[in-house]
Order: structure tokens, then C-alpha cells, then sequence
């Protein structure tokens, strides 16, 4: 999906099966073609962050939920329009991401992953401290009503869902114009070799800071549409299963893939859905139900990373070239390079100055 | 001043804590050179593997053990089955595992034991000490707590520094190709460390979960000011762990004392990112800092 054009198709053929699938399906079936877009937009942050520009993040859910406060304040006290609503909540989250990015560029990954998993821990904490703003535990009610127009009997739910996927697709139309732009290589510069990139004069920090600001402010806007889907931001949204479950949702459809970000997002909204009905109707208890998804994200995580790093993009893939064959256009640079045991190591000691 | 006594010596109490999550931190970085996020999912589930045992014979010592005993088969069950085959792979791969493990094991906690919070026996009084009418703020546990860790910590110096088997570890830390080229089992030794950090982190959830209660996401928190810690002392020095350790929990007791315990986490985020601004490597760490 290199061309414009073929993104754009792709892109109407998405939203036109989306709205004929939710004026088809029921009321609970609309509210799922808000979480998948939900999800998918935050992934595809995610995704690019980490596949692309290698950086790891556990701490997304911080920004989801800074997003969401954000939207949930500016319905509550000054009643904008959505659209404006959603560009400042963007806009927000797009600084706090600038600000734990410049952080972040100084870090090599196990310390980047830990902060941000502190960020994503110590962030919804303050929704407590500050019980006057943020509403404490209780949260904050987000008010969002479907527009006159389109008469009373109209669904919300088919409204939200509406609005959830043009954003989704939207992000995803933008991510996909940085995936193939001159950000995007140098991001992939960064991630194989970053001493190597910064000798092509590129700017190492600057390409990490943008890539975090952009990948937050994905975070962000999926968290203004998670406030106005399920009318209510509250701490207990944002936990760190949260965070993880968006980086499942990035694994499991192959990182760095925008494609993958969907399948991902398909999985992690939809299965353990399925999977808590099919125990609960077999007796089992709630707890244990709900449980089986949480317990099936880490085994999922797990044999991913062991046995099929490239998600279920890379299978696809690998799929199709059997029967097309390795087109002349299909780029090299799809597959990073993974360097032998011994390469590994030693970089990682020359890295780090230990012998 | 009483008050600041009080927090100065809880504050103590759950440095020790944090010094045993950095330190079983640290034993794995300087092994493995990777970052375990499962520490605090492992002690969760062996804190839950306790309080069964408890339940079951009523002895709190068999629960004890048996949680001692679990963290170390659990640390080596993990490093044979699923870390070593990432150890030739991209440093991200190895993350995501742990990461991976954690889940998992909340999962199956959530599965096996239910989500509610529940409470853990101590195995002495919790009741304040005193010293004549002015109430110190630590109990008899507390001090149990402190000791339990120190001991460990100083036994497993002893052993690093006086045992063979402590020499080979610091041999395969310091250089695992020359270390394999003499003769060392590079791969056990890596084993030994995990089953160790096991052994040290399923302590910490022992210990502190008599004032968390115990619930699948109870070692959470723990684990990032472990983590903290760890960071603060360096990764690479299990001398730089329990003194960051230490500052961490005064710091932190002072916070939550003073300005109310909502704001801790967050300030602990602020130490943490204000010493990786300053000092990457830690306050303690012997390693060259990379600058690119």
C-alpha cells in the first residue's frame, strides 16, 4: 500500500463497509466498532513507536487517560464542539508526549520501558490526589449526544461508532503518510543503527522525540473517543492492563505494521469478549472469565515474541508471497535485519561500555 | 519530630523492601542483561502460593518457605524455558517476553485465586513498638522485615565474594565469553542467578504484602519503586540496589507523610526520571555512560 490513492481506497472501502455493517448490526455489535477503532488508533501509535522507530512504551495507557481527562474537562466546563474538543485533546497529549519523549531520547530500552511503565502507573494516581478536578475514583461523566440532523430515533451508539472509525481511519491515513515519508525511514535508520543514522545526518534525539509526540498523541485522541463511547473517565480505566493490552494488540499483529495494528486491535477487542461468554455459560465465574483473556494476552505475548515475531502481518505476508513471489517492489528494509547471538551481544556490551 | 522519626523509620522498613526488588532487579541485569519485568508478577503468585500453604497447615513458616522455596523453582522454570531463546535475539524481544510473564501470571492468579483483595497474616505482632510513651511508628514485623532483607543481602555478598560458585557468577557477568572459554557453564550460572532473583523477590512479597494486601496487580506498584531503586543505584550494583533502595523508601515515606499517599507514585516517577536525566547510569554504577 505504497500509493495515495490506493490508501484512500482503501480507506472508503473501510468506512463504507463500516457504516452498512452498523446500521446492519445491533446496538452492542456498533458499540464494538467503537472499541476496535478505539483500539486501533492507539495501536497504530504504539506500533510505529515501537516497530518503527524502537522505542518500547508501557506506559500508553497514561496518555490515553490524559487524553480522555482532557476531553471529559472541556464537554464539562466549556461545552465545545467535539471536533475542537478532540484537536486540543490531541494537542495535549501531543505535549505531554514531547515532554516524556525529550526524557525518553536519552534512554536505551529497559530503562525506557520502565519509565514509562512508572508513567503509566503514576499517572492515574493523580486523578486521586486530586479529587476537586478529576472527580477522584468516581471519575468524570462525559456528555456526547448524536447531532439534530439526523432525527431523534437515531442510535447513539451508531453515532459513536461512526465518529470512532472516521477518526481511526483518518490516523490511520495520517500514520500511513509518515510510515512511508522521510520521518518514517529516518525512524528506521534510528531503530537498526542509531550511530550509523546520526553519520547520514540524521537527528537522532529529534527522531525519537517526534516519534513518541506522535505515537502519544495517537494515544490521546483514542482516549477522547473512549470518552465520549463510554460517557464516563474514570482512573480505573487506565491500568497498567491497559497499556499492556495495547502493546499485545501491537505484537500480535506484527510490529511496526499499520495492517497488523488492525488485526491486533481485532483480536484484543473481540476474543476476550467471546472468550468471557463462552465461561460464563459454562459456569464458570465471573473472576475466572474475565481472567482467561488477561491470562491468554501474556501467553499470546510470549509465543509471539519466541516463535513468530512477525505477527500475524508477517504470516500474511509470507502467505501471499507464496503464491505471488517476492514482488521486484517489495522492499528490504520490511524485514529488519536480526543480528546473530554473537553481534548481538557485542554490541550491546560496546553500548553500554562493559566488556 | 516524633512524626518525622516515625516516617524516617517506616520509611526504612520499606526501603528494605525496595532494596530486595532492586536487588533481585539487579541480579538479573548483571546476568542476563535484561530487565525483568515478571519480579513483581513472580512474587505476587508466590505470595499466593503462601497464603495457601498457610490456609492449609496454619503454619506461617510453612508458608514461608514453601513461598521461598516456589520463587526459586519459578525464576529457573522461566530463564530455561522461555528466556534463553531470546537471549540471541533483539534486547526488545527479551522485554516483551517478561513482560509477556507478567500478564500471564496476573492472569492466572486472577484465575486460580479470584481478583478479591486479601489479606496476609505477618509472622509477628504488627502492633507499634515503643520506646517509653513515644510510639516509634514500626512494629516487630517491621523490624523482622528489615532484618529478613539484610540478611539475605549480606548472605548473598558472602557468597558472591567468598563461594566458587559466587567467582563463577561474577566471572559469566563480567565477561561470559571468556568466562565460557574457562570453563564455566555460562548457561547454568545464568539459571542460578534467576532462581536467585526468584528467591529474593518472592522474600519481598512476603514481606510486604501484610501491608498491601494481596491481590493479582498488589506488586505493581512495588515492582516500579523497585525498579526506582535499581535505577537509582545503577542496574550493575547490588550495593548501589539497597542503598537506592533505602533513600527511595525515606523519600517516599516523607511524601506520602507529608503530602498525602496519592502523590507518591508520582513523585517516584519524578526521582526516576530526574536521575536518568542526570545520571543514566545511576548514582552507583561503575560503567561508562554511551552518548549518542
Amino acid at each position: 500500500m505504497q500509493s495515495l490513492p490506493r490508501r484512500l481506497g482503501v480507506a472508503v472501502v473501510v468506512a463504507v463497509i463500516v457504516v452498512l455493517a452498523s446500521i446492519k448490526l445491533n446496538t452492542f455489535r456498533d458499540y464494538q466498532i467503537a472499541e476496535i477503532a478505539i483500539e486501533v488508533t492507539a495501536v497504530a501509535g504504539l506500533t510505529l513507536l515501537t516497530g518503527l522507530s524502537g522505542q518500547i512504551s508501557l506506559g500508553h495507557g497514561a496518555f490515553m487517560a490524559i487524553g480522555a481527562y482532557t476531553t471529559a474537562l472541556l464537554l464539562m466546563h466549556l461545552s465545545w464542539p467535539f471536533i475542537a474538543v478532540l484537536v486540543l485533546a490531541a494537542a495535549v497529549t501531543a505535549a505531554a508526549g514531547a515532554i516524556v519523549g525529550a526524557a525518553a531520547a536519552r534512554l536505551r530500552g529497559p530503562y525506557l520501558a520502565g519509565a514509562t511503565l512508572m508513567l503509566g502507573v503514576a499517572l492515574p494516581s493523580l486523578a486521586y490526589a486530586y479529587q476537586g478536578i478529576f472527580g477522584g475514583d468516581q471519575g468524570l461523566n462525559v456528555a456526547f449526544t448524536a447531532p439534530g440532523f439526523l432525527g431523534a430515533t437515531f442510535p447513539l451508539t451508531r453515532w459513536q461508532a461512526w465518529v470512532s472509525a472516521l477518526v481511526a481511519l483518518i490516523t490511520l491515513m495520517l500514520l500511513a503518510n509518515l510510515y512511508y515519508s522521510r520521518i518514517g525511514r529516518n525512524w528506521r535508520a534510528v531503530r537498526d543503527d542509531d550511530v550509523a543514522a546520526a553519520l547520514d545526518g540524521v537527528n537522532v534525539a529529534a527522531a525519537r522525540i517526534l516519534a513518541f509526540v506522535v505515537s502519544a498523541t495517537c494515544a490521546g485522541i483514542a482516549g477522547a473517543l473512549l470518552a465520549i463511547v463510554t460517557g464516563l473517565v474514570a482512573p480505573g480505566a487506565f491500568t497498567l492492563t491497559l497499556s499492556i493490552s495495547l502493546l499485545t494488540a501491537a505484537v500480535i499483529g506484527g510490529l511496526g505494521s499499520l495492517p497488523g495494528a488492525l488485526w491486533g486491535s481485532l483480536v484484543i477487542v473481540l476474543v476476550p469478549t467471546y472468550v468471557t461468554d463462552v465461561a460464563t455459560s459454562h459456569g464458570l465465574s465471573s473472576s475466572v472469565g474475565s481472567n482467561i483473556p488477561v491470562a491468554a494476552y501474556g501467553a499470546v505475548l510470549i509465543l509471539v515474541m519466541l516463535v513468530f515475531p512477525q505477527g500475524i502481518q508477517g504470516g500474511l505476508r509470507r502467505i501471499l508471497t507464496l503464491f505471488t513471489g517476492p514482488g521486484p517492489k517489495t522492499p528490504t528494509w520490511r524485514h529488519p535485519p536480526t543480528p546473530s547471538a554473537e553481534q548481538a551481544r557485542a554490541s550491546q556490551h560496546e553500548k553500554e561500555g562493559t566488556s | 519530630m516524633v512524626e518525622f522519626l516515625q516516617f524516617t523509620l517506616s520509611g526504612i522498613v520499606f526501603g528494605m523492601i525496595y532494596a530486595a526488588v532492586a536487588l533481585s532487579l539487579v541480579l538479573i541485569w548483571r546476568g542476563t542483561r535484561l530487565l525483568n519485568y515478571a519480579q513483581g508478577g513472580m512474587a505476587m503468585f508466590t505470595t499466593y502460593v503462601a497464603i495457601e500453604v498457610i490456609y492449609r497447615t496454619g503454619s506461617y513458616w510453612a508458608g514461608f518457605v514453601v513461598a521461598l522455596a516456589a520463587g526459586i523453582v519459578l525464576g529457573a522454570a522461566f530463564q530455561v524455558s522461555v528466556i534463553r531463546p531470546t537471549m540471541n535475539k533483539p534486547p526488545l524481544n527479551g522485554v516483551i517476553v517478561t513482560i509477556g510473564l507478567l500478564t500471564l501470571l496476573e492472569g492466572l492468579a486472577g484465575i486460580f485465586f479470584g481478583g478479591q483483595y486479601r489479606s496476609f497474616p505477618a509472622a509477628f505482632s504488627v502492633t507499634g513498638l515503643k520506646i517509653g510513651t513515644t510510639p516509634l511508628g514500626v512494629s516487630r514485623f517491621d523490624v523482622f522485615t528489615a532484618a529478613a532483607v539484610l540478611v539475605t543481602t549480606l548472605a548473598l555478598a558472602a557468597a558472591f565474594k567468598y563461594t566458587t560458585a559466587g567467582l563463577r557468577m561474577r566471572a559469566a557477568a563480567f565477561n561470559a565469553t571468556i568466562a565460557r572459554l574457562s570453563g564455566i557453564r555460562v548457561a547454568r550460572v545464568l539459571t542460578i542467578g534467576w532462581a536467585l532473583a526468584g528467591l529474593i523477590g518472592a522474600l519481598a512479597g512476603v514481606l510486604v504484602s501484610p501491608s498491601t494486601f494481596l491481590y493479582p496487580n498488589s506488586m505493581d506498584t512495588i515492582f516500579v519503586f523497585g525498579f526506582t531503586a535499581a535505577v537509582i543505584g545503577g542496574l550493575d550494583s547490588p550495593v548501589g540496589a539497597v542503598v537506592g533502595g533505602l533513600l527511595l523508601g525515606i523519600a517516599l515515606s516523607y511524601v506520602g507523610g507529608y503530602l498525602g499517599s496519592d502523590l507518591t507514585a508520582a513523585v517516584a516517577l519524578g526521582v526516576l526520571v530526574v536521575v536518568l536525566m542526570i545520571r543514566p547510569g545511576g548514582l552507583f554504577s561503575a560503567t561508562r555512560v554511551r552518548r549518542v
